[in-house]
């Protein structure tokens, strides 16, 4: 059964690794910009008669 | 705060130009179509099944039309059918549009199309044939298997093809949905389709027993996650913000609650087999995941709901919003529900009963079938350049269609605690209240009625719809290629930017980290119940089939016994009690595929064999009424008249080998021999019981299965 222990760890650890990427990013203002994307589909239909 | 930073970044180094293109309706408008017509057909069957369970004569005593052969034929219609030619429309609509591009290719979106029909056809032509592998989603046999998979990659290419090329600079949160999607969809089902054929039209699970249950609901469940609900989730990000002509509420929520969801559905799948013989420690890495997925659920229903916010005055008069505010409410509903029914002490109750069938269609007709309805109503008259015909009409659709779901899940919730409930229920005495199992059954037989009429009306506000959308369509004029314009970027560096977006510029990148992400969990539980020797006893007395009862065994798969029939008893005294003894992992080493069942309509057969005489067994699959009056099964008259083909059962046995199956060479030449020597004694008991039939009948086979079924431990 030990590789079940590897295996916990394995995924812990990225899991954990995830965990970090985000607080660092949090922490450095890395969301501020998470809004325009979620405007900018609203603006896409303007087509002309090709 | 920096405010805006990123973005200045993106105008300084991005070389403008302007592009003129046009988007292509034609696939949108097939796939639609398609969702349209197969939405009918797979409600139809659905509604027949729900009444075969109620008037048994539906079942029309004819093996096409029997309950085990059409209802995978339901579940099979709307989830790859209607869901998913509705999901091909909604992502080659959106997709286009966000990434600013036409389809990468529109030979490989007509490859996907028709490719996608044929295995729809196949599918409708081989599951009342009884050609099926018997694992539940994934019934279709091999040859349509490598088809799905086939066509699965051409979408796939055709979807990051599509994504690689893009005018926008920017991957909008609905694409990386849809890349989830084709990635994960890809591994689950190549994965949970390992079989070895023996002919053309039949295999086996290269998993037995423990393992190809842990495989199959590692798929089943994440076959709910990644075609249910991660491209509906994705639909849901272009087309509300569209629909209500604001955006997202919080594009931040969206990218945390899609790393998370995709990250914890994968570990989800052992919530379907809690107290079998699954390993313990399976289950409850299953549970907390279960449990966790809450989260990630909600983040998303959430995020759409408060889309809305500022905007609940035009819901009450616009029905395309009411549709959707159903959905994502149904949605809400069934991911607070998965998680409780993932609870053991919830499970021991639900599990096996109606409840897991109300749970599911809360999210198939509500959260699946609305937002396609909310598409539907958006879609046809942009598509058509036009306006919708009715709008009273599609307020019709809504009541009818959410009376539907009501009336619907109501019933089968019902209907579930009262069997939970008496099949758990001791006197005083110490002894089962209810020991006859067909008691449960015909005691929740009026809320299957009632469950009908909900089908009934949730179908007529279906019908209603086509007809508005058929008069929509006729009003405007079909606009196959829209064009459009899009300012172009070119060589713009990633440095400096959001770490998200690192994977947002880079599609193939952001396949390859999914793909890590969501094979960790299916890896972890796997590989060790594969390879762990200790996780399965193995027991002496447990023996592979005879050739007979391999045959018999292959009838059981063919006539899909195990739509109705568990053959997992539980460890708690009411089963025990009721079947026998609780099943060990050891006893399915050689079940290629297992057979574990997931409902109870009718009751548990783990321990059949020896229960009954030969001659019960006879009259009963002959005509179920005339051993268990009020029985609701089907008959099954043409198995005492057909002649059981043995044509196979050598190339049977020698697959077995090759799986591990410990037939010997002697014994697999001896076969049709010993075959015949078995159910030669059958025929012969039943001649004692004054039966005259032949001993080549597949009843005799289906017999000396049945008669097998769980006898080996008490040797």
């Amino acid at each position: 059964m030990e590789v079940i222990y590897v295996l916990l760890a394995i995924s812990l650890s990225v899991s954990l690794l995830f965990l970090g990427v985000f607080i660092y990013n949090l922490k450095h203002g890395q969301f501020d910009d998470d809004y325009t994307p979620s405007v900018r589909i609203l603006f896409e239909e303007k087509g002309k008669k090709q | 705060m920096e405010q805006m930073k990123p973005l200045m970044t993106e105008a300084d180094t991005v070389e403008k130009s302007v592009e003129r293109f046009e988007y292509d309706n034609t696939i949108v408008r097939n796939f639609g179509l398609a969702t349209l017509v197969f939405g009918l057909v797979g409600m139809l069957v659905g509604l027949i099944v729900a009444f075969q369970l109620v008037f048994p004569v539906l079942n029309f005593d004819l093996p096409y039309t029997t309950f085990g052969r059409i209802r995978p034929l339901h579940t099979n219609a709307i989830i790859f059918a209607f869901v998913g030619n509705g999901i091909f429309a909604g992502v080659y609509y959106s997709l286009q549009r966000v990434c600013r591009t036409r389809m990468f290719s529109d030979n490989l979106s007509k490859i996907h199309f028709w490719g996608w029909q044929l295995i729809i056809l196949s599918a409708a032509i081989t599951l009342p044939l009884g050609i099926t592998t018997s694992k539940e989603y994934a019934e279709l046999e091999w040859p349509i298997d490598i088809a799905i998979a086939l066509i699965w990659v051409v979408f796939g290419i055709n979807l990051l093809g599509t994504i690689i090329k893009r005018r926008e600079k920017h991957i909008y949160v609905a694409a990386w949905f849809y890349i989830a999607t084709f990635v994960t969809v890809a591994i689950l089902h190549i994965f949970n389709s390992f079989e070895l054929p023996v002919t053309f039209f039949k295999s086996y699970s290269a998993y037995a027993g423990v393992q190809d249950a842990l495989v199959q609901w590692w798929y089943g469940h994440n076959a709910v996650a990644f075609f249910l609900t991660t491209p509906f989730l994705g639909m849901m990000y272009y087309f509300l913000p569209k629909m209500a002509n604001r955006p997202v509420y919080s594009y931040k929520l969206s990218i945390l609650h899609f790393w998370t969801l995709i990250f914890l559905y994968i570990w989800a799948g052992p919530h379907h087999l809690l107290y079998t013989s699954l390993p313990d420690w399976v289950q409850s890495l299953g549970v907390v995941f279960s449990v966790m997925l809450i989260a990630p659920s909600w983040g998303g229903m959430i995020n759409g709901l408060l889309t809305l916010r500022g905007a609940w005055d035009r819901v009450r008069e616009d029905v395309i919003l009411k549709f959707m505010v159903v959905s994502l409410t149904a949605y809400g509903m069934a991911t607070f529900e998965g998680p409780m029914l993932s609870l053991k002490n919830v499970n021991a109750i639900a599990h096996f009963t109606d409840w897991i069938v109300a749970h599911v269609h809360v999210g198939a007709l509500g959260f699946n079938g609305f937002m396609l309805f909310a598409i539907a109503y958006w879609l046809v008259p942009r598509l058509y350049s036009t306006t919708l015909y009715s709008k009273s009409l599609a307020s019709v659709h809504f009541w009818l269609g959410t009376l539907g779901i009501l009336f619907y899940a109501i019933p089968m919730y019902w209907a579930g605690f009262t069997q939970g409930l008496m099949w758990k229920e001791f006197t005083p005495e110490g002894v089962l209240r209810y020991p006859n199992f067909l008691e449960t059954v015909t005691r929740v037989i009026p809320l299957y009625a009632a469950r009908g009429v909900g089908g009934t009306f949730y179908l007529a506000g279906f019908i209603v719809m086509l007809y508005n959308l058929l008069k929509t369509a006729q009003q405007g004029s079909f606009l196959a290629n829209e064009a459009t314009e899009a300012t172009v970027y070119k060589n713009v560096s990633h440095k400096g930017e959001h770490w998200h977006k690192v994977f947002e510029n880079r599609p193939i990148l952001m396949m390859i980290t999914s793909l890590v992400v969501v094979s960790i969990g299916g890896l972890v539980q796997i590989i060790p119940t594969l390879l762990i020797k200790s996780n399965i006893p193995t027991i002496a007395s447990v023996q592979p089939y005879t050739p007979l009862e391999l045959e018999g065994r292959d009838l059981y798969i063919k006539e899909g016994c195990n739509n109705c029939h568990s053959q997992m008893i539980r460890p708690f005294r009411s089963e025990t009690e009721r079947y026998g003894e609780y099943s060990k992992s050891g006893e399915y080493v050689y079940d290629h595929p297992f057979l574990w069942g997931s409902k109870r309509t009718g009751p548990d057969l783990m321990r059949e064999g020896g229960k009954y005489p030969n001659s019960w067994h006879y009259f009963h699959m002959r005509e179920s009424t005339s051993m268990s009056p009020g029985s609701i099964m089907p008959n099954y008259g043409w198995l005492h008249e057909n002649e059981l083909d043995i044509t196979n059962t050598q190339d049977k046995m020698k697959a077995m080998q090759t799986l591990g199956v410990p037939y010997t060479a002697m014994r697999i030449s001896n076969a049709p021999a010993e075959l015949k020597e078995q159910a030669q004694a059958i025929a012969d008991n039943l001649k004692a019981e004054k039966i005259e039939v032949k001993s080549d009948r597949e009843i005799i086979a289906l017999i000396a299965y049945l008669q097998r079924m769980g006898t080996d431990i008490k040797k």
